[in-house]
């Protein structure tokens, strides 16, 4: 199986590489749209600012090859929330995919700290990524920003205000969450991306 | 409901584990990278990973191990000691690193923080503080405890933060190695001043010292090494009881 992770200028691509390789998969770091264009699965992972992020995509026009790509693909943090619609971290339109917006956590009280920032659970699971078995399991989270709960959402977590913690819309799939950072829950879910 | 995280911190020197381990079941007992993965298979949330060697070429081999810890441990993980400037940072979280925490360094200077922040992301930024409760105030150390300064912890750490810090480690020198409790009043005073998470440091000796911490000190974090490492407390019996206490945990 051929497996394309996107290559731009954001952090944490290498930790993406190591999970799936340890899950038996070695993938392919490539800006290349030939390569991704043909690739079985694809995955656009993220850790970074949405605004400048977004100038990279369109400078190399991965913007519009992504929103063309037909295989299953998997957004992770901020690749899922470049695949919404409008981010107002640096009000940025994004790729569209998903018509919804993503906001910036608003504190409600002293305790809620900005970064959401640890392990929460993951509830309302649906969707051939997040089988049945992953209700209310624990998934690792670092954001100020997040989706709120819209037709798309795959998964709920409850941080100050219940938020899309994975969004599905046709082979488009993405995680708020990092699957490769969340011990044995998260390669169940690389997993049943790769069987989708 | 975000769960309240364990965070074991492994010393290294050289590219070996230091501080006894007392561990059975293993083919090298120094060896970080089994550890790391022994205490994630146990329900540890994160690791901590601190370079304690001062030469060149131990930095070399930090990196590697870096890399190692990050294709083989599927946890975040921080990593610390030698961290002097942006390069340093980059090196690191290039190996694989999730968050650096920076101490010295960053109170020298303090604007390594905007810096890390700005190239990284706040999330990427911890900042330890090493202090002594000495004349009725909490007094922050340099080099590892052993160059007292000027600054004091609350304000310090409120700076740090304004600064960009993602997260404070805060290291009690006072309850470090006592085992006796973490210094709970001050982490209350800290998670209460700031807005950003706090992880306590320095004095755990039984699970109780855990729960004390979350719930008296509002700690998002609770770090320690010789209970974990001596097997004195083992982590997923720590998880059940803090559980079973009412505390969130993984």
């Amino acid at each position: 199986m051929e497996v394309a992770i996107i290559k731009y200028n954001a952090g944490n691509i290498y930790s993406v590489d190591y999970a799936l390789k340890r899950i038996g998969v070695t993938p392919t770091i490539t800006a290349d749209h030939e390569v991704i264009r043909k690739a079985d699965k694809v995955i656009f992972p993220g850790v970074g600012e949405a605004f400048t992020t977004m100038e990279y995509l369109k400078s190399n026009h991965l913007d519009k090859l992504i929103r063309e790509l037909k295989q299953p693909v998997l957004g992770i943090c901020l690749g899922m929330q470049l695949m919404c619609r409008y981010s107002e971290e640096g009000d940025t339109d994004c790729l569209g995919i998903f018509d919804t917006e993503v906001k910036r956590f608003v504190p409600q009280k002293h305790e809620d700290k900005v970064p959401h920032m640890g392990w929460n659970t993951i509830t309302d699971v649906k969707s051939e990524l997040l089988s049945s078995d992953l209700e209310s399991r624990f998934v690792y989270f670092v954001h100020s920003y997040y989706v709120p709960i819209n037709g798309h959402t795959a998964a709920t977590t409850d941080y100050i205000l219940p938020f899309s913690a994975a969004l599905h819309k046709d082979n488009f799939y993405a995680t708020q969450f990092h699957p490769e950072k969340s011990g044995s829950v998260g390669e169940i879910i690389l997993q049943n991306f790769l069987h989708i | 409901m975000l769960a309240k995280r364990i965070i074991p911190c492994l010393d290294i020197k050289d590219g070996k584990t230091v501080k006894g381990v007392n561990f059975v079941n293993f083919r090298d007992a120094g060896d970080p990278v089994e550890l790391g993965a022994q205490y994630s298979e146990a329900g540890a949330d994160e690791l901590v990973f601190l370079d304690i060697t001062a030469s060149h070429e131990g930095r070399k081999t930090f990196t590697d191990l870096v890399r190692k810890v990050a294709a083989n441990i599927s946890i975040p993980f921080t990593v610390g000691g030698g961290i002097y400037e942006i390069t340093d940072v980059d090196r690191l979280l290039n190996a694989g690193a999730d968050k650096v925490s920076i101490n010295s360094a960053a109170l020298r200077n303090p604007a390594l923080i905007e810096e890390i922040a700005k190239n990284f992301g706040s999330q990427v930024c911890v900042v330890a503080i090493d202090a002594n409760y000495e004349n009725d105030r909490w007094l922050c150390y340099l080099n590892g405890g052993r160059i007292p300064t000027e600054r004091t912890l609350f304000e310090w750490a409120a700076e740090a933060e304004s600064r960009g810090a993602g997260e404070i480690l805060f290291t009690s020198m006072t309850h470090d190695g006592v085992k006796e409790g973490y210094p709970n009043e001050a982490l209350a005073e800290l998670a209460d001043k700031l807005h950003i998470p706090v992880i306590a440091s320095g004095g755990a000796g039984k699970m109780e010292h855990f729960r004390d911490t979350f719930i008296q000190g509002k700690a998002d974090a609770a770090l320690a090494a010789s209970v974990f490492h001596f097997g004195e407390i083992n982590i997923s019996e720590l998880k059940d009881y803090l559980r079973n206490e009412g505390i969130c945990v993984r």
